[in-house]
């Protein structure tokens, strides 16, 4: 036996070979590298994606949206709306019960919507026109609106966070701006607070008292069966160690694995790479519209005529069969996606009318402060290309080269550039909020209340409002149109781009979905 | 002697409250000082100025930053440290959670330095100018030049994903069992103590070639004492003080070292304890963590000058 050989089989007898017990628990528990540290555990007051992801294992919705982007009834047995649409009564499936042994009761969910609606924007929007939620029994609940609110069960069901998850009435009165400290659901897992370790460790472990839907799981509706007793979500802040953790068979499936590290895993024979999310992530730079040179449309529509969005998307992601182009504000392959209005975008590139653009406006070498977040690929991709076609424009460009949270810091402020505001900054949206007016606040103009850059086009917020009371889909469709074309007039903001991610998971893994969120119901795991 | 070491000792520990008070003044306007809003990142993208000034003020940033100062100050003089402001867990059971792993990888990691380096070192010093100080020393230079995540990233391809005989991350504790404990250390301590144990083996070589020249072992020597004895009890006692300012001054480096020996091995301790809070801005965290650094540094370097007495007895303490 050779040095390497024997030492490795004297590692064997020495614990590297588990039990037959061991393997049984090894199937039953699944190891999982999450897209970030799940840092706090409040769905409500912090609204990463990571904390979302998380909580969907703990806390049930009353609604899901599943992969038709439908809402289905999860929580909820059945609905009614009064005659002229103002008045939802909803009735709760009895059987449901929250993770320390008590009734999942009406008066439960009612806290929870109106913690959940102090926070969410659709929420508030209800919130605006309701008259009053009120307790009608243990098990019933009724909404009454000033008006119609067509859009009711996606708002409940919708997966973009805040998602309207049900806790218990003593948790769900906390004040929204304030942490919860206790982690009880309704969900098919338990948290194991004692087992979380920030920054390093979230275990899970199944909620026998969960009855779940008979109906088959999609996305967030349906059927939540569990088959692992135990989800335990491993921080790995270096992507070279997830890497090689899943290689090595420690972990189980890797959420976010980066372009570099793919064309490593795909030669892997015991690894399976696919694309994580069909919705995508939708890539864009935000002007400021309060301050020079960007609160002139015409400088905007400059820069929208220079870009390639080519070149943003090859920065991000490299390989061409990860992305296309965007010419929408609303996600490719869904029932809104429109291009009414994105010819400028389509139009071959145009520097030289672009210059000219922004000489009429008066703003030619005009500087542009553009924060760039150096430590997240995909900010510091698209600010370099950004940076390039600024200079080209002939205007001149203050990069501030600094960290993504330093961006997120900086874009609140809405002073002039010279005083510590900005001009322009990147970043990107889930494909899954760009799927409706409502859901994607990067559209909305509606000036100091609209998303950072403070865009302000009433004829944007006509249709927004208009999609809100719009009664099917055609009318939807007929909305998004209009809206989609007067956002471009206007340019809200430019969009660099949609772009797709892949996952990865050990071939031993089955029943990993493609969706907005990874759902852990129905994965299933042999040793 | 044991008297004066004690008034010694004594004098030195009341010392950490000035330069503790210096620390925590300097960490505390740094960090305030430095740009980025907490708040904003909790709050996350959907949310609007109105929340994010919402959480600022039910975290009590939007307080004065003297008042914000004089808060904290009021409650580490107490043994509080707060509460983180992301996880909302107490900055102490945070600590707690993280200590064993870095306690056990700098253990591991200085115990691995030390065993190599030492005898390197005076094997070296032993050959002076030889070959075999040649080839040392080079690995010395090496060891010092190449940085901990490299070696790290090195040693993993090849004990873990080649031969498949160690873990690539992770950390059991050691209440789960000495082997899985010790087989989770030994990539991350093994990558981490090369620059350390290049060190150490420059310093010993450097040492024992004083030491050597010196009378008292040319006589050791003429009176036929072993070689052996001479090297490892004779002349290595006689070098020791410089040797152990390295390891305990080393140790210092070391905390810089976990950082990314625990990043590069996913292993949850302090030092990624540290870079997480800093990138949230999580304030309390970073102020605990620094302040027990901190004086985790001044205790080292206290019991390093009292460890210099049993070493060389010459040495007096006033």
């Amino acid at each position: 036996m050779t040095g390497a050989a024997g030492t490795a089989a004297l590692f064997a007898t020495h614990g590297f070979s588990a039990p037959a017990i061991a393997q049984g628990a090894a199937a039953r528990t699944l190891k999982f590298v999450p897209q970030a540290d799940l840092a706090n555990f409040d769905p409500i007051w912090g609204t990463q994606y990571v904390v979302r992801n998380a909580a969907a294992l703990v806390w049930d919705t009353l609604y899901g949206v599943d992969d038709n982007l439908v809402p289905q009834r999860q929580m909820v047995e059945n609905e009614t709306t009064s005659a002229d649409g103002r008045v939802w009564t909803f009735k709760l499936r009895s059987s449901l019960k929250f993770h320390d042994g008590e009734p999942v009761r009406a008066r439960d969910v009612v806290a929870s919507i109106a913690r959940w609606s102090a926070r969410d924007a659709i929420g508030r929007v209800i919130k605006s026109i309701q008259d009053e939620l009120v307790v009608i029994d243990d098990l019933s609940f009724q909404w009454k609106l000033q008006r119609p609110f067509p859009r009711m069960l996606f708002a409940l069901g919708k997966n973009n966070s805040p998602c309207c998850f049900i806790m218990p009435e003593r948790i769900a009165t906390t004040d929204p701006f304030k942490q919860i400290t206790e982690h009880i659901g309704s969900g098919p897992m338990r948290f194991k607070r004692d087992e979380w370790t920030p920054g390093a460790r979230a275990v899970f472990e199944r909620f026998d008292g969960y009855v779940p839907r008979q109906e088959k799981a999609s996305w967030m509706a349906g059927g939540k069966v569990m088959s692992m007793d135990r989800v335990e979500w491993l921080i790995m802040p270096d992507p070279a160690t997830a890497s090689a953790a899943l290689l090595n068979g420690e972990i189980d499936w890797w959420e976010t694995p980066i372009p570099d590290l793919v064309p490593l895993l795909k030669k892997n024979s015991n690894i399976v790479v696919d694309v994580a999310d069909p919705l995508g992530n939708i890539g864009s730079f935000r002007m400021n519209h309060l301050h020079p040179p960007f609160n002139d449309v015409r400088v905007r529509r400059a820069v929208m005529m220079a870009m390639k969005q080519d070149d943003y998307m090859r920065a991000v992601v490299g390989t061409d069969e990860l992305w296309r182009p965007v010419n929408s504000y609303f996600t490719p392959g869904t029932p809104l996606y429109s291009e009414e209005g994105a010819e400028i975008l389509k139009a071959p590139r145009d520097i030289e009318g672009a210059k000219r653009l922004i000489a009429e406006a008066g703003f030619a070498g005009h500087p542009v402060t553009c924060l760039i977040g150096q430590d997240y690929q995909p900010l510091k991709a698209m600010g370099e290309v950004t940076f390039d076609l600024l200079t080209k424009l002939g205007l001149k460009v203050d990069a501030v080269n600094t960290a993504a949270a330093q961006v997120i810091a900086r874009r609140v402020n809405k002073t002039p550039p010279p005083e510590g505001g900005w001009n322009m900054f990147h970043t990107f949206h889930a494909g899954g909020e760009c799927i409706n007016p409502a859901t994607n606040s990067a559209v909305r103009a509606n000036g100091e209340n609209a998303w950072f850059g403070w865009p302000s086009a009433p004829e944007v917020e006509k249709e927004v409002a208009a999609w809100f009371d719009a009664k099917d889909l055609e009318e939807e469709k007929a909305v998004v149109h209009r809206l989609n074309k007067a956002a471009f007039d206007h340019v809200v903001y430019a969009p660099t781009g949609f772009f797709l991610s892949y996952q990865a998971w050990r071939k031993n893994i089955a029943g990993i979905a493609k969706g907005p969120l990874p759902v852990f119901w129905g994965v299933s795991k042999t040793v | 002697m044991v008297l004066a070491m004690l008034a010694y000792a004594i004098r030195r520990t009341v010392a950490i409250v000035p330069v503790m008070a210096v620390v925590s003044v300097l960490v505390f306007a740094l960090l305030h000082l430095t740009p980025g809003d907490p708040a904003a990142i909790i709050a996350g993208d959907q949310a609007t100025p109105a929340d994010i000034a919402r959480i600022r003020a039910a975290l009590g940033l939007d307080q004065p930053l003297l008042a914000q100062f004089l808060s904290w100050l009021s409650r580490i003089v107490t043994g509080d440290l707060g509460v983180s402001i992301a996880s909302n867990v107490a900055v102490t059971a945070l600590i707690a959670q993280r200590i064993e792993p870095t306690l056990s990888l700098m253990i591991v990691t200085i115990l691995m330095a030390v065993v190599i380096a030492v005898p390197l070192g005076v094997i070296a010093a032993s050959c002076a100018n030889s070959w075999i100080d040649r080839t040392i020393m080079g690995g010395a230079v090496l060891g010092f030049s190449v940085p901990v995540f490299v070696v790290g990233y090195g040693l993993a391809y090849v004990f873990a994903l080649e031969l498949q005989w160690l873990p690539v991350q992770g950390y059991s504790p050691l209440a789960n069992g000495f082997w899985p404990w010790l087989r989770q250390l030994i990539l991350p301590s093994a990558a981490l103590s090369t620059f350390y144990a290049a060190l150490i083996a420059r310093m010993t070589r450097s040492a024992m070639i004083e030491v050597l020249q010196q009378d008292y072992i040319r006589a050791d020597r003429a009176k036929g004492m072993s070689e052996t004895t001479i090297l490892f009890v004779r002349g290595l006692k006689n070098a020791a003080p410089p040797i152990v300012t390295v390891i305990g001054a080393g140790i210092g480096l070391l905390i810089g070292g976990a950082v990314v020996s625990e990043s590069v091995f996913a292993i949850p301790g302090l030092g990624r304890l540290t870079i997480d809070s800093i990138l949230r801005r999580d304030y309390p965290v970073i102020q605990g963590v620094v302040l027990l650094f901190s004086v985790s540094f001044v205790l080292i370097n206290l019991a390093i000058d009292i460890l210099y007495a049993a070493f060389d007895p010459r040495i007096r303490y006033r």
